[in-house]
């Protein structure tokens, strides 16, 4: 019996990374689960987004453990998009009780140009907003309450990411949402609907592992010193912020609300 | 197969209420543990503290479990007795992988002696948990196996709740510091694996807060908690709900989660 059974999970970003892990562990506790990501490059990004290939293999490892998928290629951007998404999967399983707010993009290179500040601006706080609004009215009307959990960032809660418009950007993107959590968990709260933030250090994911990232960390203009954790592993792996958020997501949690939750190896609190 | 198999816990404050729910829950995944709690009254403490039976009613819950149990008697402001109960534990179960800093008072008196309460305040919910954390920790490094300590704040850690009595000053004085605790522990002791966290719950169904002074004096003093003042539609939480937030953190589950402070308060820190 696991502890998701007869709920329906709407994950964003689900084709790789950390939206992946959770969607495979979420069906593996018995989730049904709705997988969006965009599967495209967008332009200001500095290393490979995912491929239509990353989702499809998504699909293959929720349905290999067991699991019920229906995955759409969707821009969160494009509100219309997420609804014609939600509405399908929604229609299949019944309903949606959980929703994961986890795609975002982080574009920060050697190489920054103006139009990444927008970019970042409009992938991961309006396209979180966009995530948790089309969701919400279906949530309310279902009336069986429902637990979000919004992917924030250390940068969400420091002030790191460097000085490019791409890295400004991320760092307020991510400041950003926890200001939608702290809202939307108080508008919701009457409905049962707990919303929450996760803030991760450095993840072991395509997003951190790459070229351009790569680059930049080996430039003598990085100054890495105030970039360890406290806890002696260097990154962590999408498995811990998957952890998290199952406990999160779960009636173990259930009066949890209103709340930022580092998982972090202690970077945050280090001083 | 439980998440803490193999695990040994100390805590404090175990005879009752939470923190005998975490006694009986840590065990049913696996841990043995090591409880202490006063079992006695402290004079300024108005409502009936635990009892020697009590702490034995814990031991009979986690035996029952087929798990083993070390109790002693011991009041966490004395240092010695807390080493002694420590190491007798140690000796008796095994060394510690988890530290549940749980002992702590109430906001509540029925006499406004500042100086008295106050101190009282610091001694048990403070100072208390520095002993508590102090005596554990030594071990816990020389044997280089990591670990896990959980501090019990309140919402008082993070918010300026209670009004101007002087007991509510106090734990809220308190309490912020258990916060300040945690987070420094959390630094210094990153290095050698082990993390520690602090919760922050809202009211709680206990022996702590449902009693009749209690009552009384919520009555009188609105500000400290009443049914509407969470986010979410419940009044008090229950034990399990601390409990669950607890044996997350301390398992393999959360093992880079250190130098959080994790509200367990049905939205009532968010709450505007």
């Amino acid at each position: 019996m696991g502890k998701l059974d007869g709920k329906v999970a709407f994950i964003t970003g689900a084709a790789r990374g950390q939206g992946r892990s959770h969607a495979v562990e979420l069906a593996k506790a018995g989730a049904k689960i709705i997988a969006v990501d965009i599967c495209e490059q967008i332009p200001t990004v500095p290393y490979a987004m995912s491929t239509a290939d990353d989702l499809a293999q998504t699909v293959k490892e929720v349905e290999a453990a067991g699991g019920l998928i229906y995955a759409a290629k969707a821009d969160i951007r494009d509100r219309q998009a997420l609804t014609a998404a939600l509405g399908e999967g929604t229609a299949r399983f019944g309903g949606v009780d959980i929703v994961l707010a986890n795609a975002g993009i982080f574009p920060v290179s050697l190489h920054p140009v103006e139009e990444e500040w927008q970019d970042v601006l409009d992938v991961n706080i309006s396209g979180t907003y966009n995530t948790v609004r089309v969701a919400v009215p279906l949530m309310i009307d279902q009336g069986r309450g429902g637990a979000i959990v919004i992917t924030s960032s250390d940068a969400g809660i420091t002030g790191i990411g460097g000085n490019t418009p791409g890295g400004l950007g991320y760092t307020a993107s991510k400041h950003a949402v926890v200001g939608l959590m702290r809202s939307y968990a108080n508008i919701l709260a009457p409905h049962s609907i707990r919303v929450n933030t996760v803030h991760p250090c450095g993840v072991a994911t395509p997003m951190i592992i790459n070229p351009a990232m790569q680059e930049l960390l080996a430039s003598p203009d990085f100054s890495g010193e105030g970039m360890t954790n406290a806890l002696p592993v260097a990154m962590i792996e999408p498995v811990d912020v998957t952890n998290a958020i199952l406990w999160l997501v779960s009636d173990d949690a259930r009066y949890v609300t209103g709340v930022t939750l580092p998982v972090d190896a202690g970077f945050a609190n280090k001083k | 197969m439980g998440k803490l198999d193999g695990k040994v816990a100390f805590i404090t404050g175990a005879a009752r209420g939470l923190g005998r729910s975490h006694a009986v829950r840590l065990a049913e995944e696996g841990a043995d543990i090591i409880a202490v709690d006063i079992a006695a009254q402290i004079d300024s403490v108005p409502y009936p503290m635990s009892t020697p039976e009590d702490l034995a009613g814990t031991a009979k819950e986690v035996a029952a479990l087929d798990r083993r149990i070390f109790t002693a008697q011991a009041d966490v402001r004395d240092e010695a007795a807390l080493k002694k109960a420590f190491e007798q534990g140690t000796a008796a179960i095994g060394p510690v992988d988890i530290v549940l800093a749980n002992a702590g008072i109430g906001p509540v008196a029925l006499h406004d002696d500042p100086r008295r309460l106050w101190q009282d305040n610091i001694d048990v919910n403070l100072y208390g948990v520095f002993n508590t954390v102090e005596t554990a920790v030594p071990s816990m490094i020389d044997r280089g196996k990591g670990g896990a300590i959980v501090l019990t704040g309140s919402t008082a850690s993070l918010l300026g709740v209670g009004g101007p009595s002087t007991s509510t000053l106090a734990y809220t004085a308190s309490k912020h510091g258990v916060l300040g605790l945690a987070r420094a522990y959390a630094n210094t002791l990153a290095p050698h694996s082990i993390r520690v966290n602090s919760v922050h719950p809202a009211g709680v169904r206990t022996p702590l807060i449902v009693n009749d002074v209690m009552e009384r004096f919520r009555s009188q003093n609105p500000a400290v908690a009443s049914p509407s003042a969470n986010a979410l539609p419940v009044g008090m939480l229950e034990p399990a709900d601390i409990t669950n937030a607890i044996l997350w953190l301390v398992s393999d589950d959360a093992r880079s989660v250190t130098g959080v402070a994790l509200p367990v308060d049905a939205g009532f820190t968010n709450k505007k």
